[in-house]
């Protein structure tokens, strides 16, 4: 399982050892091994929240780990960050592009490189720059001067690749690739690979993490498959398949804690019944398939962060307000927002008034608003929802952030809504919160409100009677209670259109 | 492969971008071009040596202002007290720096400095530009005001000779603006540190990863931003000859309505000083076309903010125009 040390200590690029990173409560490290060979393209993989991507800031040094040891060439670093990284050659082509949009495509090279200066610098960073381009995608028609916001984010990723490759004065000798073709198409994504390959064999080391198996199988010398912040699996690429990684990323043996509890079949009888409370399709929806949802349903949204669950959601509340024709929404809606601080709490206000937004409507007495009748909803939803506070009229942010999000759900399920929209709402809370919060969504749906319910956690999938999987940004799969398991739904996410 | 989002690039897509952009730039000229052609309609006299320095000399502080205002702008933040500060400079060009240049001087350099830990001082605490320079603005005031409590005091010789200048053929405001534009051009658009300080207002995580400091950033812009206020306060002194403690105020909301008109956006890092200079002149003979249209001075600033307004528009019509080719 450690085939890391099989290889003699001076062809290792760099190596982590026990890296550890929590983020809160959250674990997104626990304890990874890491090293990295010259002659080596390594692939990364893993599902929502394995900790790839903190593994990569660790490595580019844009991220302190709580412990670990780096060591370079048998040698233990003391310190080790930004300055060390570069020093030691190592780039990062990151997922959220790290382009200045404001200047020209020179400029940003020269951003990059401090020898970068002096009289004629512009020209030779635009020589640097746009000749690595033709280097790796030959027909790129980009100009050197031409201002990287004005151009399509195809064009910038491209930028964003050749510029890491770029050498001045600093060596490269290792570049993390995080979803370098998120953005690219067919045509420039193999250019890329091909440079890849070239690279490696002429002596340099690279990590691609991509949620694209047949990129990872076909390009790399090494696979290491993370799950939740640990590596799982490590082995030469030519020993797995598309079946065995999408094996290894869920977790071979069945984890599942939380009981499987199948509805009773009458239950689920009554249910394909109950009138349709939403019908949808999502927007990149090129097949007719639609996600229909009935009272009393609790639907599970899966698959990769980002594939398009969110948006569906928002298209759902905008019909459901009027704001959008699309669609058939039949209900009256409320939205638990996952990204609380932006999304969800208004941070000046009291724990009743956060709670009481949703339904001011029916606070109104004349033209004003009952205080009673707000601090009798919030009464009623602290004993319900069990918010952790002394007193309601506490202002928000006294509360922890899994009470917070307690008082987000209070908003929603107090409200006159008949469904409700979750938009992965259990991010970073509490396992006793959430264990609260299941139950009552079990409860609320029995009583004929409608869920649908966007994760990144395959547990919480365990409650829902039907769960859809999207993958960019349209439905791939749809899976009734019994057929949900982890297996499934990684393959479902990774299934690439032939 | 994976989400073609790369739409596949029309031939015309990189001209249509470039006509956008060269639109975006002369935008400012075509303004002012558009004020000179009115003023000289309404009086062509007006359009002469004489006339350019009688109705451009107050332009001076004003650029010397806007371009500071540009640097503040260049990194996504506002600076409020800069009005108060030209003011405060003015007093002590009026007092102190006639009186003893040495101690004026120091003076100087001292407020620069405190310029530049009010940028550390932003950065390191995370805290809102216009806040803590809105404090600024009352503590540059308070300060003029105890410099000089009731208006008076003396321009130093030299300095009023300077802004009186009688320069050859061109006008000295204008041989100004334009030296004034071209040295910040050259500083903040050519040079390859100005690249740093520009991209920090673009994208300021990608800056402190390649392994720029952002405190060196922020205080460089804010200490330029300092040293510009003082060359306008001393400027605006030679051209009054004497002081008062209330002589900058406007200059705030001026300066910020010339780099915007100029270009410049509050969020992103996009400034542009050559057009920062022309906001100056354009808001500056907008006063003037007032005068020759026989409408009450009092109507001014509400002419300047209606430049303003139509010169944005315009601007949004380019971009959506560009966006929708």
């Amino acid at each position: 399982m450690r085939p890391e040390r099989v290889m003699s200590q001076h062809s290792v690029v760099i190596e982590l050892t026990g890296t550890e990173k929590s983020f809160g409560a959250v674990r997104a490290l626990a304890g990874v091994d890491l090293a990295v060979a010259m002659h080596e393209c390594v692939g990364l993989i893993g599902h929502n929240g394995a900790g790839k991507s903190t593994l990569m800031h660790v490595l580019a040094g844009t991220l302190t780990p709580d412990k670990a040891t780096v060591a370079v060439k048998g040698e233990t670093l003391k310190r080790y960050g930004l300055v060390a990284a570069h020093r030691l050659g190592i780039r990062c082509v990151f997922q959220e592009l790290s382009l200045c949009p404001n200047l020209t495509v020179a400029e940003n090279a020269r951003i990059l490189h401090p020898a970068l200066r002096g009289f004629g610098w512009r020209r030779r960073a635009g020589e640097l720059i746009i000749s690595k381009l033709d280097e790796i995608f030959p027909d790129h028609r980009i100009a050197a001067d031409a201002i990287v916001g004005d151009l399509p984010i195809g064009k910038r990723q491209m930028i964003e690749i050749a510029r890491a490759f770029t050498v001045t004065t600093a060596p490269v000798n290792l570049v993390i690739l995080d979803e370098p073709t998120s953005s690219l198409d067919g045509h420039t994504a193999s250019q890329l690979f091909a440079f890849l390959r070239r690279s490696v064999k002429a002596g340099m080391s690279c990590i691609l993490i991509s949620h694209m198996l047949r990129e990872i199988l076909s390009t790399t010398d090494r696979v290491v498959v993370m799950r939740d912040g640990r590596v799982v699996t490590a082995g030469p690429t030519s020993s797995f398949d598309r079946n065995k990684l999408v094996v290894a990323m869920g977790g071979a043996e069945h984890h599942g804690t939380q009981a499987d509890t199948p509805a009773p079949l009458a239950a689920a009888a009554a249910a394909s019944e109950a009138p349709i409370t939403v019908r949808m399709k999502p927007k990149g929806q090129h097949d007719g398939r639609e996600l229909l949802a009935r009272a009393g349903e609790i639907v599970g949204l899966a698959g990769l962060a980002g594939h398009g669950q969110t948006d569906l959601l928002l298209a759902v509340f905008d019909a459901g307000s009027g704001r959008a024709k699309k669609g058939a929404v039949a209900d009256r809606i409320a939205l638990v927002a996952g990204d609380r601080q932006t999304d969800g709490v208004f941070p000046l206000w009291s724990i009743a008034e956060n709670i009481g937004v949703r339904s001011l409507a029916r606070f109104r007495k004349g033209v004003l608003l009952s205080v009673e009748a707000e601090d009798a909803l919030a009464a009623r939803w602290k004993e319900r929802i069990k918010i952790r506070t002394p007193d309601m009229r506490n202002p928000i942010l006294s509360l922890s952030g899994g009470n917070q999000q307690k008082a987000l759900f209070a908003r929603a399920l107090g409200s006159d809504a008949t469904t409700v929209l979750m938009d992965d709402p259990m991010r970073g809370v509490d396992i006793g919160t959430k264990l609260d919060v299941y139950d009552l969504i079990q409860e609320e749906a029995q009583g004929g409100r409608t869920f649908l319910w966007y994760t990144t956690e395959m547990d919480e999938l365990r409650h829902c009677d039907r769960v859809y999987v999207f993958r960019n940004g349209s439905i791939v799969a749809e899976l009734a209670r019994h057929e949900v398991s982890e297996e499934r739904v990684i393959a479902a996410s990774f299934a690439e259109a032939a | 492969m994976s989400v073609s989002v790369v739409s596949s690039t029309k031939p015309g897509g990189a001209g249509v971008l470039r006509v956008r952009r060269t639109l975006r730039a002369v935008l400012p000229a075509l303004s002012l071009i558009l004020i000179l052609l009115a003023i000289w309609h309404l009086n062509a006299r007006a359009i002469s040596y004489f006339g350019l320095n009688l109705m451009l000399n107050l332009a001076v502080p004003v650029a010397l202002a806007t371009v500071g205002q540009m640097f503040v702008m260049a990194s996504n933040d506002l600076d409020l007290s800069i009005g108060t500060f030209v003011g405060f400079i003015g007093c002590i060009t009026a007092t102190v720096l006639h009186d003893s240049p040495v101690l004026g001087i120091a003076i100087f350099a001292g407020c620069i400095v405190v310029y530049a830990l009010l940028g550390a001082l932003i950065y390191l605490r995370n805290l809102p530009s216009i806040v803590v320079t809105l404090g600024m603005f009352f503590v540059w005031q308070g300060l003029a005001i105890l410099v000089l409590p009731k208006p008076g005091g003396h321009a130093p010789d030299w300095l009023k000779a300077l802004m009186s200048l009688k320069t050859p053929y061109v006008p000295f405001p204008v041989m100004a603006a334009v030296v004034i534009g071209v040295v910040a051009y050259v500083g903040l658009m050519r040079t390859s540190y100005g690249a740093v300080l520009r991209g920090a207002g673009g994208n300021a995580v990608a800056v402190e990863r390649a392994g720029w400091s952002m405190l060196k950033v922020k205080m460089i812009l804010f200490g330029l931003a300092g040293f510009c206020g003082v060359l306008a306060g001393m400027a605006l002194i030679g051209l009054t000859t004497s002081a008062d403690a209330n002589l900058g105020n406007g200059y705030t909301l001026l300066s910020i309505a010339g780099a915007i008109l100029g270009g410049g956006e509050f969020t992103g890092g996009r400034v542009s000083p050559i057009g920062s200079v022309i906001g100056a002149l354009t808001l500056t003979l907008a006063g003037s076309l007032l005068n020759f249209m026989h409408i009450s001075p009092d109507w001014q600033v509400a002419a300047q903010g209606g430049i303003l307004i139509v010169v944005l528009a315009a601007r949004v019509l380019i971009n959506r125009a560009g966006s929708a080719a």
